[in-house]
């Protein structure tokens, strides 16, 4: 029979003992339907999503978040809209449960009353890119809010059109202290010249590897991770509806069930609303490009990568990228 | 219970693990009852969902969610077992 020890050395042994119990139940909330920037690609808009209405009482969010605490869930993934417009209702997760909250960073988080929360900033690329999609350089402000802060990664979704240019924003925010992770943009609203290509594909896995390989203190990520999101496929399987475990389970009627993360929702702002996925459910799940939907799908089958040391080494290593993330194991 | 009766309890829960999750070389004969199966043969919590449910309906008992982590051998998995049909009886 094949054992994790048959597998693994003391070394990579030992790194698994660090993160083979953590046993996390996340769900996401959707904070608010409002933000304070516009972006073309950005899935929530595009999809409506944003149209539901929006619980507006701290003391109705108190109440559905003990509600969640209940029904199993031990960390919280705040998005929107932009959470940091409703301050209110993010501390009322960060009283409760270990909170990561997704922010454009054009409003700092105020550390005196949420020390130590994980904050994941956006950026879309360089300045020229930022205001292409976004309107404007976010970068200019939240590297000045974010400076130096311990607990504040950016999530860089990477454009086919940064292709050959991540690593001067690399530079940059190692400049500020900061730390960063790589996803891909899906381009939900088809934005002209922002769809991927197979070569940029390719030519973006490299250009991440290498980005890992001279940033180690600054690029959090795997190469696994870079493979698996750059061709769609893991172990032969390509990834789709029928494979992704980021689906609520509220609209998860999938025959046969693939392996997915338990008890994971996707909420509205509304508190009665469940969206289908992390994403959108106007998004075509066969190009979608989410960083976390495909690092969940990863994660949520180890015993597939039980097949040599080096699968399970790649297993172990996005585990790790996850856990570093959200601060489960230290950076 | 007799040690035969634990015996033979372990073992259909080892087959039933076998079955479930589609472990491959070994059979309730070979398997270690005592091998952690979360650190050792990688048995995450959707995975043991799949066994609690098919252990529930085999022995008619309810395994309270908040004792999954505890159910990392098929002997603590026995053990448990018999502590709940205990407090059936």
């Amino acid at each position: 029979m094949i054992t994790v020890r048959s597998l693994l050395d003391d070394a990579w042994y030992e790194r698994y003992e660090k993160i083979c119990n953590l046993n996390i139940r996340s769900s996401i909330y959707d904070v608010t339907n409002g933000c304070n920037l516009r972006c073309r690609g950005c899935f929530f808009f595009s999809s409506d999503e944003h149209l539901t209405g929006e619980a507006k009482e701290v003391h109705d969010w108190e109440g559905f978040i003990d509600a969640e605490m209940r029904r199993g869930v031990n960390l919280a993934i705040l998005i929107g809209g932009e959470p940091t417009l409703h301050l209110d209702r993010v501390e009322a997760f960060f009283k409760r449960l270990p909170t990561f909250c997704a922010s454009n960073g054009l409003i700092k988080v105020p550390r005196d009353r949420f020390p130590k929360m994980m904050v994941g900033i956006s950026l879309w690329g360089d300045a020229e890119t930022e205001k292409s999609l976004r309107g404007r350089d976010t970068f200019e402000i939240s590297s000045k809010n974010y400076a130096g802060d311990a607990y504040t990664y950016y999530l860089y979704t990477i454009t086919s059109q940064q292709v050959g240019r991540v690593e001067a924003m690399v530079r940059r925010i190692r400049d500020i202290g900061v730390k960063v992770h790589f996803q891909l943009l899906s381009n939900d609203e088809g934005a002209d010249g922002f769809s991927w290509q197979p070569e940029q594909l390719a030519d973006l896995r490299s250009e991440m590897d290498d980005l890992l390989d001279r940033y180690p203190d600054t690029v959090i990520s795997s190469r696994y991770y870079h493979q698996v999101l750059t061709t769609g496929t893991m172990l032969g399987r390509r990834f789709g509806w029928e494979e992704c475990p980021s689906v609520s389970e509220t609209h998860d009627t999938r025959v046969p069930q693939p392996r997915r993360l338990i008890r994971f929702i996707r909420w509205s702002a509304d508190l009665k609303t469940t969206h289908r996925c992390c994403t959108s459910a106007t998004r075509d799940c066969s190009t979608c490009k989410d960083g976390a939907a495909h690092m969940s799908w990863i994660m949520v089958n180890k015993r597939a990568h039980m097949r040599t040391a080096q699968d399970l080494q790649n297993w172990i290593e996005v585990y790790e990228m996850f856990a570093k993330l959200y601060r489960f194991i230290p950076w | 219970m007799t040690q035969t009766q634990n015996g033979s309890m372990e073992r259909r829960i080892a087959e039933i693990l076998i079955q479930e999750l589609k472990l491959e070389n070994v059979t309730p004969d070979t398997f270690d009852v005592t091998t952690d199966l979360v650190k050792e043969l990688g048995i995450d919590s959707m995975d043991l969902t799949t066994v609690v449910l098919v252990l529930q309906g085999e022995y008619q008992v309810k395994f309270d969610e908040d004792s999954y982590p505890s159910l990392n051998t098929v002997r603590a998995i026995a053990a448990q077992i018999k502590q709940l049909q205990g407090a059936a009886s």
